[in-house]
């Protein structure tokens, strides 16, 4: 008898009495004898729930958290403040603890909430389906290449270089297995290049896919951008950031097929990148090509209302290989924490957080702008984060300001060769005016040391260079 | 269509489909009594496109029920010319009259001499006998 | 014996969120912006706004609590009764996991942070790597993909890489009739095109069928997908020599882990010969199911399939001139199928894993395992002591592993009860039913995990309800039928929720 488990040495003798053998090792006999371990596992033996505690909390020390510092990073997850009714209710056994809701009967409180959840989706994103979530956001994006791969039969992506990189890099992970080629289409003035966009769609494209606001934080003219993909029959794929939402034209009004993204903003902590969830809207056209579970409204056979899992045969364990995709997790906790956090905000909080973040990310845009050494990236609209042009090597600042206990943003030219200057720097209501004056004066002081410097060859990141052993 | 029922103006598919001859060159093809019974309830019917070739033995179209998806299986070849159009509303008609209501493709054969390999409604019974 | 009294639970009918909203009412109540309010279309094109704000509900907070907790009350969870649904491992759920999974030193870490100011969560990550490679018997994790079938699509990346970087290109992938229905999507999804191997006699792979897929044309072998145990509970004896077949014909051999709670500390798939494993960290690991999720399906592979792994990689750089070692996320990896998602992946899933992995320790998650089979044997034989064995026998009659599959046809026949049935007449009883209907090669099957976590009574309380069920259905099988009775709704009418699906709420 260890941690969890309960058979006391009486009840595993009748548990073997009962079953007629005299040890555990026997039913055990069945793995031939070569491929036995025969030895303990070489892992550190069990602990105490005290020991556990304190081992992983000196680890969890070790992270400089947004409790710990003053955090501008962004790029597609986000500090934002999670309302304590979300932990109070994901925290609760019943919905933390069960599994998919194979047997509705028992599992109405949990496709309630994917009915409630697609409808909060479908609205913020203004199209009329939404699936109850996929893993997180830049697997979506692949996930709907091989929808428009389905719908169109055609095997061409043309992408803008505002999507994600991460998304883009997951799309040709993707790509590869499918059988799809993916065509990168650059940007100009901070946004998608309309011209090149247009030149790139043909005749074999099976979808267009655009991030609104992209990855440089400029929210882009999806409607103008989308007419190339509309004249040549292509799926519209937009990528959104939910929390704009509340102000941005929706992506089902200008045109998207498809619209999807990264959820952790909605009532999801950072995490270090995960668990978060993907959300996935689209036409009805696409219904039957969806990814992923999807609640459906029906009635009990007294004429209750009820909600069951729709549209199963789209799944793998009916369809097996014609699977609409091989996707059998909803995300569906994360999902339920981003629900409670729109309920929480509802339809006038939700707009006015959305006018918050627009008017505290012109402040500090202008701020930034009129530090000596910082200018714009570029100067298409912005909603919650915006790209600087630093004038002294951008690792060196970082660290610089770092002192300060500020994370000053995501160096882009960590996935930008062309913008190895540039800062990308986020907003959320949990970022004062006075922390965007301390970033600014911080930013100033660390650009003015650092101009004219230029970092040591870029190829090798690690302060302690090339000599260092790697084990994997 | 709760009873068992096999029309004899009717050929038959081992795969459950029935052919009715339309003239010498073309014919309607559906699901038996015994397939739509055995998939259940159908939620939906995914048709082929008109002017798409059939080839005898390979699958055209699909039938779906809550937990189950079937493959049609074309009885004979040739190249559909019109398909069944209400079924998208309505698919329970495949339920309902799989004969008459529910019949999925016309096709104007390519190989009519197909039709006589094709099994008697006797025969199909025989079958599912088994 | 249809109650014809309502339970509380049926008499109230489900109400949405958005059915409690009222205009003006709200829960939030945000901090000053504190800088000036510039009209927002004079930030943003007014052709890039939307005219009204997306239709949310309004709701004040104590009702918001209120709605979520009586509708938490209308699902059936593992913290409050036995869930043996095979194939999912429902083992309990420590909160300690929980708890030190929100320490903000985790939950408010960005993943964009400095590798160096993220040292303890990539150590974090280093460690658990390493424990789950030596759990599986392989040199290498990524801890990458986000569940299992996410892990199965990379192992297939990953097999196609590596013949790509031998030259070869292959298109078939191998996979039992008896595997779980997430391989084969996931070949299609892969580029591959899926074979089907039989079952033989024993519950295993049919070894002759296996040679003879093999032998049409070992040059187009990628890989064969497997279990082991497989979807049947039983591990399969051949699999030294199925390996022996797979690699002389040059494929690779991987690992479903969904069944890895069997034999933690027992056996490895690294010593049978596999070359790429995934895990359910929310199966043998406790993470919790949340409902359908989150998860995590880290992979772990053999030396030839590492220099493939996803990027990043979590890796320890030994420190040169005094320094101490410091860990670091490895992107120059010019072999590397590329991401497989955003950022580290489901790193909080990844804590918690660690935290049981810490407290069980190697005894510990080797007795777990054990626990495991004792229970599913134990269970197996009090079912099959009882009417069961003979309504529901057992499918392949020899010692299961950590779950077993019954088959419900003689219940059919002889009662009129499907399996289906017997499913719902034990949520009457309390219970979770088992899985039903998988795998598809057993007719009316029934897949019972009961994990090691149950205690006796739970076991001998199921196994009750089951002699219950079948004694109540051999007098009169119509309870069974229409049941069940108990529960917040009964039987739902899923071909209307699919002939003509709704599924959003209609707004105003």
């Amino acid at each position: 008898m260890s941690r969890y488990t309960s058979a006391t040495p009486d009840d595993r003798a009748e548990m073997l009495a009962v079953i007629g053998v005299s040890s555990v090792d026997e039913l055990f006999e069945q793995i031939p004898g070569p491929l036995r371990l025969g030895r303990p596992l070489e892992l550190p033996a069990g602990m105490s729930e005290a020991e556990v505690y304190e081992r992983l909390a000196g680890l969890a020390a070790r992270n400089a958290d947004a409790e710990a510092e003053v955090t501008f990073l962004g790029a597609g997850m986000y500090d934002h403040y999670v309302p304590a009714i979300v932990d109070a209710i994901t925290s609760r056994s019943e919905f933390l603890t069960p599994y998919t809701p194979y047997q509705p009967e028992i599992s109405q409180g949990g496709l309630q909430v994917m009915f409630e959840f697609q409808t909060a989706m479908s609205e913020l994103t203004g199209l009329p389906v939404s699936n109850a979530g996929l893993y997180e956001g830049p697997s979506s994006v692949a996930s709907a290449g091989y929808l428009a791969m389905g719908a169109t039969k055609r095997r061409k992506f043309v992408v803008s270089r505002g999507v994600h990189p991460h998304s883009r890099e997951t799309l040709a992970t993707y790509s590869v297995g499918y059988g799809a080629e993916v065509v990168e289409v650059g940007l100009a003035g901070g946004v998608t290049d309309a011209a090149a966009l247009a030149a790139a769609v043909d005749g074999e494209t099976a979808a267009v896919i655009l991030q609104s606001p992209n990855f440089l934080g400029a929210v882009e003219d999806v409607e103008a951008l989308g007419a190339a993909a509309k004249e040549h029959g292509a799926l519209l794929v937009v990528a959104c950031d939910p929390m704009t939402l509340g102000i941005l034209k929706p992506p089902g009004e200008c045109g998207a097929d498809i619209a999807l993204g990264e959820g952790q903003p909605l009532g999801n902590r950072l995490d270090f990148g995960g668990p978060s969830f993907g959300f996935f809207c689209s036409t009805e056209a696409q219904i039957r090509r969806m990814p992923g579970r999807i609640a459906g409204e029906t009635e009990d056979v007294d004429g209750r209302r009820g909600f069951v899992l729709a549209l199963q045969t789209r799944e793998q364990h009916i369809r097996r290989e014609k699977a609409t995709n091989n996707i059998c997790t909803a995300q569906a906790l994360n999902a339920l924490g981003a629900m409670v956090h729109l309920a929480w905000l509802g339809r006038e909080g939700f707009r006015d957080l959305g006018e918050l973040l627009v008017r505290r990310t012109a402040y500090a845009r202008e701020r930034l702008a009129a530090v000596d050494g910082v200018e714009l990236l570029h100067d298409a609209p912005v909603v919650r984060e915006f790209a600087v042009r630093l004038d002294a090597p951008v690792d060196r600042v970082l660290d610089r300001v770092a002192e300060h206990g500020i994370a000053a943003g995501y160096a882009l030219g960590r996935e930008y060769s062309e913008y190895d200057d540039a800062l990308l720097v986020a907003i959320t209501e949990r970022r004062t005016r006075e922390q965007i004056d301390a970033l600014a004066e911080a930013l100033g002081a660390a650009v003015a040391e650092g101009r004219g410097e230029k970092l040591p060859d870029s190829g090798s990141k690690s302060p302690q260079g090339a000599t260092e052993r790697v084990v994997a | 269509m709760a009873e068992a029922n096999y029309p004899d103006d009717l050929r038959y598919h081992d795969q459950h489909d029935w052919v009715r001859l339309d003239g010498d060159d073309a014919a309607v093809f559906g699901i038996t009594w015994y397939a739509q019974d055995t998939l259940g309830e159908v939620v939906f019917y995914e048709p082929p496109e008109v002017g798409a070739t059939l080839t005898k033995d390979q699958p055209y179209a699909e039938v779906e029920s809550v937990k189950a998806v079937s493959d049609v299986i074309a009885p004979m070849s040739g190249e559909v010319t019109e398909v069944n159009d209400v079924l998208s509303d309505s698919p329970e008609k495949i339920n309902e009259g799989p004969y008459d209501e529910g019949w999925l493709v016309k096709v104007k054969l390519s190989s009519p001499q197909e039709y006589e390999a094709l099994l008697t409604a006797a025969e199909y019974q025989k079958l599912l006998d088994r | 014996m249809t109650p014809l009294a309502e339970a509380p639970m049926q008499r109230e009918r489900a109400t949405t969120i958005y059915e409690k909203s009222k205009a003006g009412r709200r829960a939030a109540v945000l901090p000053d912006a504190g800088v000036p309010e510039t009209p927002i279309e004079d930030l943003i094109p007014a052709n890039l706004l939307r005219a009204e704000p997306p239709n949310l509900p309004e709701v004040a907070e104590p009702e918001i609590v209120r709605h979520y907790n009586r509708l938490s009350r209308r699902n059936f969870d593992l913290d409050s009764g036995f869930y043996p649904l095979g194939s999912c491992t429902m083992k309990h759920n420590p909160r300690l996991n929980e708890r030190v999974a929100a320490l903000p030193g985790h939950a408010r870490l960005h993943p964009a942070q400095d590798p160096r100011r993220a040292q303890g969560a990539l150590e974090l990550m280093y460690l658990l790597q390493a424990s789950l490679a030596e759990i599986c018997g392989l040199p290498s994790v990524s801890l990458q993909p986000s569940a299992g079938s996410h892990g199965e699509l990379a192992g297939l990346l990953l097999t196609r890489a590596y013949h790509a970087d031998r030259g070869e290109v292959r298109t078939k992938v191998l996979a039992p009739d008896t595997s779980h229905g997430t391989n084969p999507a996931s070949v299609t999804m892969a580029g591959y095109e899926v074979v089907k191997v039989a079952t033989n006699q024993r519950g295993g792979v049919d070894m002759d069928d296996l040679r003879a897929k093999i032998e049409e044309d070992p040059s187009q072998i990628a890989c064969l997908m497997l279990t082991n145990p497989n979807t049947l509970g039983l591990f399969d004896e051949n699999i030294e020599e199925i390996a022996g077949l797979i690699h002389s014909a040059g494929g690779t051999l991987y690992y479903d882990g969904a069944n890895l709670n069997a034999i933690m500390g027992r056996t490895r798939p690294g010593d049978m010969g596999f070359d790429i494993v995934h895990l359910n960290l929310h199966k043998s690991f406790s993470q919790p199911h949340g409902g359908g999720g989150p998860g995590a399906g880290p992979i772990a592979v053999s030396e030839r399939i590492e220099p493939f792994l996803p990027r990043p990689q979590v890796v320890r750089r030994e420190g040169a001139g005094g320094h101490g070692p410091r860990f670091d996320l490895d992107f120059d990896r010019p072999k590397s199928i590329g991401r497989l998602r955003g950022f580290q992946g489901n790193f909080g899933v990844f804590v918690r894993s660690y935290a049981y992995i810490l407290s069980l320790g190697a005894d510990g998650l080797t007795e777990a395992s054990e626990t495991a089979v004792l229970n599913a044997n134990y269970l197996k034989a009090r079912l099959a002591a009882g009417r069961a064995g003979e309504r529901l026998p057992i499918a392949f009659d020899r010692h299961c592993m950590h779950e077993f599959v019954l088959s419900g046809r003689p219940m059919k026949k002889e009662l009129g009860l499907a399996t289906l049935d017997l499913a719902k007449r034990l949520l009457d009883f309390g219970f979770h039913p088992p899985t039903v209907y998988f795998p598809l090669l057993v007719d009316e099957a029934l897949m019972v995990e009961p994990t090691e976590t149950e205690t006796k009574e739970s076991l001998d309380a199921f196994a009750d309800a089951v002699e219950e069920i079948l004694a109540e259905a051999e007098t009169d099988p119509e309870v069974a039928k229409n049941a069940p009775y108990s529960t917040p709704v009964r039987r739902l009418d899923e071909v209307r929720a699919t002939r003509k699906p709704v599924v959003r709420q209609p707004l105003g």
